[in-house]
């Protein structure tokens, strides 16, 4: 199997997915075995946006496949800052790498710049759109931790500007889930996502709060909700707290409950939720790399001599 | 039904409905779009970019009484015929359009409008965060759906107003 590009979970078929999820479990088991794999074959990383762990674990996976990473650097430093179109960098930088690996604040930037190149494009996030290398690490952390099968998630938060949550819900549409959306109204799910999830015959139910559905969930998964969404900052603190989860928020929920984020956090889960069995968190970020280099080893994998 | 020019309406109505018949005249050889929603007449106009200037002859209903809504507009263009380009157009806001090709006086063609699958380069998309809206060398491209349009890049959907978005 081979991917051309992977711009948006949408358009990844379950079985595409499993082969993913199937292929970072390999390579959990044991890493040393692809270590060689891609030796001498370069990534390119254009990052238009700040990253911490997607570039990092990006740049880990491919050198932990024997590669190695050429970086674009910030933007300040880049030719961008003269007025370059992306269309115009992303066809040079192609030139230099073997895949490439696209954050940008624009949505729809990585449709966009896959139809400029031949060597396969990741997107790594494209404004308020596309997250889906998130979404294949967090849907490996709930194989892992709850199953794919007959599945109740919460999802909480940011649910209007979150990509990561975009793509996740597009991609357990796919599964045997009931998604359940918690968000204040003004960060409801965009009507482009609900039409779409719909289209998809998943089935999906908003919420304002947590309490009524905490009892049958299997997984809640939390965003931030960040400051700059709101008007002032009395506001942002009355509506943030409803969505926090503190020491106590757990208490209705089952033992077996799953809490995820794609993090960084602020002070949506309590550190005390960090020593509960709830908490996979860490293990949700770690599991980055694993299923970042089973991407990267599909979609290098054919052009392989 | 009369195979000549005047919209099905006035056709039918010919006996009691002249003064009708003279406000839009037959025209020799061109294109009349009929059943374009009340009020849309010169949103047409200005999305095919006839606007008299080359000479062409106008006329233009509008408001006028229609058997299928309550009112309709009405444009008669002669010595122009519409591209399937511009039929594409068309069909964002004026669904319901039928066009006549007219040829000496005859109706050569008539047909309801297909909306495309897509249309591409005549809509510009909205959304300052869309990556169309910026200095990139990129055709915008929009789905077309039943009752909206959706940008193939941000997968905006808009429901309302798309002639704002038309490309002019």
């Amino acid at each position: 199997m081979r991917y051309d590009h992977l711009i948006t979970s949408k358009q990844l078929s379950r079985a595409a997915i499993e082969t993913v999820l199937d292929h970072a479990a390999e390579i959990d088991d044991d890493q040393s075995a692809f270590a060689d794999k891609h030796a001498g074959r370069l990534l390119g990383l254009l990052f238009f946006e700040p990253s911490t762990r997607t570039k990092l674990s990006f740049e880990t996976a491919m050198k932990r496949l024997g590669g190695d990473v050429i970086d674009l650097g910030s933007v300040e430093s880049s030719s961008v800052t003269k007025g370059e179109s992306l269309a115009d960098t992303i066809r040079v930088i192609e030139g230099y790498a073997d895949a490439l690996v696209l954050r940008h604040p624009k949505q729809g930037s990585a449709t966009m710049a896959s139809e400029f190149v031949d060597v396969p494009l990741v997107n790594a996030g494209d404004g308020a759109g596309h997250h889906p290398t998130q979404t294949m690490l967090d849907l490996y952390t709930i194989r892992e931790n709850a199953g794919l099968d007959d599945l109740t998630i919460g999802i909480m938060g940011d649910l209007k500007y979150g990509r990561t949550v975009h793509s996740l819900a597009y991609a357990l549409s796919k599964f045997d889930a009931r998604q359940h959306f918690i968000s204040p109204d003004s960060l409801a799910l965009p009507r482009e996502v609900v039409y779409d999830l719909h289209q998809e015959g998943a089935s999906i139910r908003e919420h304002d709060g947590l309490e009524e559905i905490l009892p049958s969930l299997d997984v809640l998964y939390v965003t931030r909700i960040q400051r700059e969404r709101f008007p002032d900052e009395d506001e942002y603190q009355k509506v943030a707290g409803e969505y926090q989860i503190g020491p106590d928020s757990l208490a209705a929920a089952a033992d077996d409950l799953t809490v995820m984020h794609p993090l960084p956090r602020v002070d949506e889960i309590a550190p005390e939720i960090d020593e509960t069995d709830h908490a996979a968190y860490f293990e949700q970020a770690h599991n980055g790399v694993p299923v970042r280099m089973a991407l990267l080893d599909l979609l290098l994998g054919e052009t392989d001599e | 039904m009369s195979n000549d020019n005047h919209d099905e309406e006035a056709g039918r109505n010919e006996t009691h409905d002249h003064d009708h018949e003279l406000r839009v005249s037959k025209i020799h050889n061109g294109t009349v779009i009929d059943h374009v929603r009340s009020g849309q007449a010169l949103n047409v106009l200005a999305v095919l970019g006839i606007d008299g200037s080359e000479g062409e002859e106008i006329s233009i209903g509008m408001n006028v009484p229609s058997d299928r809504f309550a009112r309709k507009d009405i444009i008669k263009v002669e010595d122009r015929e519409l591209s399937q380009d511009e039929v594409d157009v068309l069909t964002l806001i004026a669904p319901d359009a039928t066009i006549n090709i007219v040829r000496e006086y005859e109706v050569v063609e008539k047909s309801r409008v297909d909306r495309p699958d897509s249309v591409e380069g005549v809509l510009s998309c909205s959304n300052s965060g869309c990556i169309t809206t910026g200095d990139e060398p990129v055709t915008s491209k929009f789905d077309v759906l039943d009752d909206a349009v959706r940008c193939s890049y941000c997968e905006t959907i808009f429901r309302e107003n798309i002639p704002a978005l038309i490309d002019t």
